[in-house]
């Protein structure tokens, strides 16, 4: 269903599905930055139109919404194990197509890998309705075209947004009697960005030999890398935690059992008890990273990990381009340039 | 409580404990699980934490569990007494293929901790010797106090031919002293085709002996080891164990040769 509605008309829907739902959005918080006075463009909840900022990225992907950075699994007492309950609303989030084509990476890994569910996971994740803001200019670092995921059909409601008004195609009918008494029905279809500032050229998963592996290329990382970990925390697809106990008094008779995000370019990502880790060097780390995103996970699933939303060049305090690292690879691997470029 | 969460632990007693040395403990569990020769459950203290940890033993009602005390958890778990509890899950990741095994010369080598997720294997083959051609047993650790499950191990030599070593000895010590590479070429192999060789230990134990192994001409499909990985979900999800596109907690911890030596990590 298509329709045509003014800012405050859909205003007034916003307003009221709040009663049902928990609205998320990119939004502004300021003096938030990385540097003084600067803001910082993230997820969190809106109330209008206007607190949507449509031009410029968001630092940080809304994957948090429903993959917290810190979940409780169980509190535990003395004797007894207590699950929490799941929040009880139900949510939209505004995002684009990278970010719900990164949300279906987050659903392989959560929901298909191995043999189980994860629970946690799906009962945030069934809550969630997509509205997809349509995105036909992206930014400087996005490379979602070359990562086949600047489209997407999956989405409860998508959005243009004019000056005036905007234009919805409403796919999910529960949603039909929120705005069924506004505006004026009109045919909506969304458009999608067909070509990005940012490209790459992704080596054939059956080229990338153990040799690879060895390649000077990743000496560079262990160079400028300092192993932060901006780049996975700011990653809509990456989905790695670390469960850690916790107790709240000095007897440890009560507590809780949580997972937190984890950073696969961090010290102890490896680490076992006792110390013992591997990928000692940043530069196999990076390594490590960038097979995960363009080629192991493919290799399981068929398609890639990384959706090129590019967050992980934004946020590299040391300039680190992932997606120049992806080129160098092809460069290496299916043209045979070894020279350091 | 949620249906079907697999993260939910299940509290087992502890039955029996073992002193092996100074710092490795096998704890006994009663529980119904009923795993296969090689795999892991994920062990916890609620409030302290939860790591990965091989089965060494198994039988009716009961699991042992050999821990080395190497950090905060592991320091808690030794504080325990009979009766006090464990919280379990798993059975996780696959095992050893033992019907492969059968009839054939079998090879293990197990270096150090490395011993205990092979423990059952052994254990199953002492008592039912008759299913192996021959049963050759390699074992090493660093120094005479190390040694692990000494009981068992005598008992093991009545039936299989076990060769004992430390890396180095002391004055009391009057076996065998070197690293078990240096006793790899002294196994007679009659038949490659029929004989099974599994190593264990530590990542450079394994890699050095699977060479002298493959010295001898012993195919590398022959081979099996079993990595060891810091494993904080067992289930797939937390990627902490992932090499490759290979989850060692999926796929793994036992791994054939011909898919181990191509896992870098
Ligand atoms: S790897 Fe970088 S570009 Fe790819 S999805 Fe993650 S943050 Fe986005
Ligand atoms: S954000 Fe940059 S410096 Fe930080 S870990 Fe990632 S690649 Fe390394
Ligand atoms: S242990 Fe978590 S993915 Fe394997």
């Amino acid at each position: 269903m298509g329709y045509q509605l003014l800012n405050k008309d859909f205003n007034d829907i916003l307003n009221q599905l709040k009663s049902e739902y928990k609205i998320y959005g990119p939004k502004r918080f300021e003096n938030k930055g990385r540097f003084s006075d600067t803001d910082v463009i993230g997820y969190g909840e809106i109330d209008k139109l206007e607190d949507i900022v449509l031009d410029e990225k968001t630092y940080f992907s809304p994957k948090e919404i429903i993959y917290p950075i810190r979940q409780t699994l169980f509190y535990f007492t003395e004797d007894e194990v207590k699950v929490p309950d799941a929040p009880e609303d139900k949510v939209i989030v505004f995002l684009r197509p990278c970010d719900i084509n990164g949300i279906k990476r987050l659903d392989t890994i959560f929901l298909e890998n191995g043999p189980y569910k994860d629970v946690y996971y799906e009962r945030l994740r069934e809550k969630v309705k997509f509205f997809m803001i349509e995105c036909t200019e992206g930014f400087d670092s996005c490379f979602c075209v070359s990562m086949n995921s600047n489209k997407t059909h999956d989405y409860a409601v998508a959005i243009r947004f004019n000056e005036e008004n905007v234009l919805i195609d409403l796919k999910d009918r529960d949603l039909l009697e929120y705005f069924e008494n506004y505006g004026k029905a009109e045919e909506f279809t969304p458009e999608y960005i067909k070509e990005n500032k940012a490209k790459v050229s992704i080596p054939y998963p059956e080229k990338v030999t153990n040799e690879m592996f060895e390649h000077e290329v990743w000496q560079e990382y262990t160079r400028r890398c300092i192993g932060c970990g901006r780049c996975n925390t700011s990653c809509i697809t990456c989905s790695c935690f670390t469960m850690q106990d916790v107790y709240y008094d000095a007897n440890k008779k009560v507590g809780e059992r949580r997972r937190v995000w984890a950073s696969c370019q961090i010290d102890v990502f490896t680490n076992m008890a006792g110390g013992h880790g591997f990928r000692e060097k940043q530069g196999q780390r990076m390594r490590f990273k960038t097979m995960h995103k363009i080629n192991d996970f493919y290799k399981r699933f068929g398609f890639h990990m990384c959706v090129g939303c590019g967050r992980c060049d934004d946020v590299c305090p040391e300039y680190i381009s992932f997606s120049k690292c992806i080129n160098k690879l092809y460069s290496i691997v299916e043209e045979g340039n070894n020279d350091e470029k | 409580m949620m249906k079907n969460n697999p993260y939910l632990p299940v509290s087992a007693p502890i039955t029996k404990i073992t002193k092996e040395t100074d710092i490795d403990y096998t704890f006994r569990l009663a529980c119904d699980i009923k795993p296969q020769n090689g795999q892991f459950l994920e062990v916890s203290i609620p409030r302290v934490g939860e790591a990965p940890i091989s089965i060494s033993d198994f039988g009716d009602g009961y699991i042992d569990m050999t821990i080395r005390r190497v950090g905060k958890l592991t320091n808690d778990i030794h504080e325990l007494k009979v009766g006090d509890k464990l919280f379990i899950r798993g059975p996780y990741g696959n095992g050893f293929p033992l019907e492969q095994y059968k009839g054939k010369h079998l090879i293990i080598a197990a270096g150090g901790t490395g011993l205990a997720p092979v423990k059952s294997i052994i254990n199953y083959f002492y008592k039912n010797i008759d299913e192996l051609k021959r049963f050759d047993l390699l074992i090493g650790f660093k120094s005479p106090k190390d040694v692990l499950f000494e009981d068992e191990i005598n008992k093991w030599k009545e039936k299989i031919n076990v060769t004992l070593t430390v890396d180095k000895g002391d004055e009391n010590w009057e076996g065998n002293t070197g690293l078990i590479t240096k006793y790899v070429p002294d196994i007679k192999i009659d038949n490659m085709k029929d004989t099974e060789v599994i190593i264990v230990g530590p990542p450079i134990m394994m890699k050095f002996t699977s060479m002298e192994f493959l010295k001898l001409n012993v195919p590398e499909k022959k081979i099996w080891v079993s990595f060891e990985r810091k494993m904080s979900c067992g289930i797939g999800k937390c990627g902490h164990c992932k090499i490759d596109e290979t989850y060692v907690c999926l796929e793994g911890p036992v791994f054939n040769y011909t898919k181990a030596k191509d896992l870098i990590d």
